[in-house]
């Protein structure tokens, strides 16, 4: 199963990403986001966090969570490398992720202003979840 | 849509009727092949649900560079009454004050040409794009004082000057900013980005006056003649801006569940006027265009020193600062009676005609300057306000060119590398934080700015007073 891919979207950037389980969609959620901003894979697992939101409903809860990585890059330039333990349960999130406070090191695609719930959705299908969000560049 | 929903009012006015929910029509400025691209994407759609807002007047309006945004359509233009309307976060869009301004200088092109490339590395270094982080840092107490002051905060701190302050958009200080209003997080995002480019469309320009169209005008402008350079800065309100807009959506969403439930679209939510939440994002909204405003003065002052550095009697003074995402408190003649409103004009820019008290006195008798930025490569133009504009889209037009390629496409059809090399075949010379960035914003992957400018223009909306051509661009 392939993890995320980008869908054509005229002003901004449109992803989907599956997972068998849900914390596997949102891990791939963020694994395409990241992508969006530079090659994550090279991103050096230097430094280590702990992520904790609790939204309303799941819709709410992808935002509030991805919303997290801009939050983190503009504060305190950290780029993801690997999401790790990630766990939902009751429209709580726990996870801890993995990646580089120096973003300088990197060659940046460009950077993203905002997580929106513009056609978003979790769907469960038959063996996994898909998830759709846009973000604003 | 079906094209049976379209009237055609003129040439270049196109009107959805009033059906359903929608309170008012919805007013199309376009062209033919405008319109056809707006009929691609959701932009027609969203343009009818923002005249489903509560005290919206006269007609929703989308401007000819209308493409598909969050809520309202980029492009899009409201008036919703004071008392029985209110602010929808999604009509000024994440990148609040998201805006231009525009500097002219006594150079003439050829004497850049000469030195354009160390001219693109002092820019380069006196302002950091992309990722970079500001050259200047502040606590939160000093980017307190940069919320509630604006562009102010800048002239008492040795940045920049006051005729720099007299020639922006509410003197770039909106006295209805309170930091208060703004959370944590949003001023952890801003704190490392004072006075920085950002990625994406955000550019700093060199150019050069192409053709000056009314002679009059650009003079009261100080643009005196063909050849003389420009620059131009676009940017807006960074992380902090985006995380303003972000954190009153959840907000309004969390809190006003019967408005979500009744918009169709979600990121339309709205509070209603008087309504608390109403009154702080305002307040919010206005720190965070203070904030935007304070950026946009500094890189100005910022380009100052990089010009010194290569040219030593080079001379920049600021022709004026115009927001593209905003919403403010505005009065309007209504049908002959003058009715105060949230006035929300998103990826739009305020096009103010003769007389209005809110201009610069020097450009009463003229009407305000519109600056609309080209994209990467192409050109840009100053228009004038007009009073016929007054009435018919509530002193605004259009803000850009507007995409017609997604960035994922035009990665695919560009290199960085080699698109460099285009333009400076057409001596264009680009300085970037990285490659990609160069092809995602390739010009092909633009609307064509100059029959934006030209719908504009017919309508009487904004009227064209200049043309301007890029040199050398940095691009965020």
């Amino acid at each position: 199963m392939k993890q995320y891919e980008f869908l054509p979207h005229t002003a901004d950037t449109k992803i989907r990403a599956y997972g068998k389980t849900l914390e596997k969609a949102f891990e791939n959620t963020a694994y395409a986001m990241a992508d969006v901003i530079t090659d994550h894979t090279k991103i050096k697992p230097d430094v280590e966090k702990t992520i904790k939101v609790s939204s309303e409903n799941k819709e709410a809860l992808l935002y509030d969570f991805l919303e997290q990585f801009l939050i983190l890059l503009d504060s305190e330039g950290f780029i993801l490398n690997k999401v790790k333990e990630m766990k939902i349960e009751d429209n709580k999130l726990s996870a801890r992720i993995i990646g580089d406070d120096k973003p300088e090191n990197y060659d940046i695609k460009t950077h993203i202003k905002a997580v929106t719930y513009q056609e978003m959705f979790i769907k469960k299908e038959k063996d996994k979840f898909v998830i759709q969000v846009i973000f604003d560049i | 849509m079906a094209d049976n929903e379209m009237k055609k009012i003129s040439d270049i006015i196109w009107e959805i009727p009033k059906t359903g929910k929608m309170n008012v029509p919805t007013r199309i400025f376009a062209s033919e092949a405008l319109l056809e691209k707006m009929k691609q994407d959701r932009t027609l759609e969203q343009g009818k649900n923002v005249a489903c807002l509560p005290g919206i007047y006269k007609h929703a309006i989308i401007l000819p560079d209308g493409h598909e945004g969050y809520g309202f359509p980029i492009g899009g233009v409201a008036a919703l009454d004071y008392e029985k309307g209110g602010i929808s976060p999604g009509g000024i869009g994440y990148d609040i004050n998201c805006g231009v301004r525009l500097l002219r200088t006594n150079l003439k092109k050829e004497d850049i040409y000469l030195k354009i490339k160390e001219l693109l590395e002092s820019l380069f270094k006196h302002t950091p794009a992309g990722l970079g982080s500001s050259n200047i840092r502040v606590d939160k107490d000093v980017l307190e004082q940069v919320l509630n002051k604006g562009a102010r905060w800048a002239v008492e701190n040795g940045y920049g000057n006051k005729d720099d302050l007299e020639n922006c958009e509410e003197n770039g200080s909106m006295s209805t900013a309170d930091a208060s209003a703004v959370s944590d997080q949003a001023k952890k995002r801003g704190m490392k980005q004072l006075a920085t480019l950002g990625s994406g469309n955000h550019f700093l320009e060199v150019q050069y006056v192409d053709k000056i169209f009314d002679k009059e005008v650009a003079e009261a402008f100080g643009i005196t003649e063909e050849g003389q350079v420009t620059l131009m800065i676009h940017c807006g309100s960074r992380g902090l801006g985006h995380q303003v807009c972000s954190d009153y959506l959840r907000e309004m969403e969390k809190t006003l569940p019967d408005i979500v439930a009744k918009m169709p679209d979600k990121e339309l939510v709205y509070a209603p006027a008087g309504h608390e939440l109403c009154n702080r994002y305002l307040k919010a909204m206005s720190a965070a265009a203070n904030f935007a405003w304070c950026n946009r003065h500094i890189i100005g002052h910022q380009s100052r020193l990089a010009f010194d550095e290569i040219f030593p009697n080079a001379k920049l003074d600021t022709v004026y600062d115009v927001a593209h995402n905003i919403a403010k408190v505005e009065e309007h003649d209504i049908d002959g009676k003058l009715k105060k409103v949230y006035m929300h004009r998103k990826g739009a820019t305020r096009a103010f005609g003769p007389g209005r008290k809110e201009i610069p006195k020097k450009y009463q008798k003229v009407g305000q300057p519109i600056i609309l930025p080209g994209s990467m490569g192409t050109a840009s133009y100053i228009l004038v306000g007009t009073e016929q504009g007054m009435k018919a889209s509530f002193g605004s037009t259009a803000h850009g060119a507007g995409r017609t390629m997604s960035r994922h496409q035009a990665l695919k059809q560009w290199r960085g590398e080699s698109l460099k090399k285009e333009l400076e075949q057409k001596n264009i010379f680009v300085r970037s934080a990285s490659w990609k960035g160069i092809a995602e914003e390739a010009p092909g992957a633009y609307k064509d700015v100059d029959e934006v400018v030209e719908v504009s223009h017919k309508a009487n909306i904004g009227n064209k007073v200049a043309r301007l051509k890029p040199i050398g661009v940095i691009k965020g």
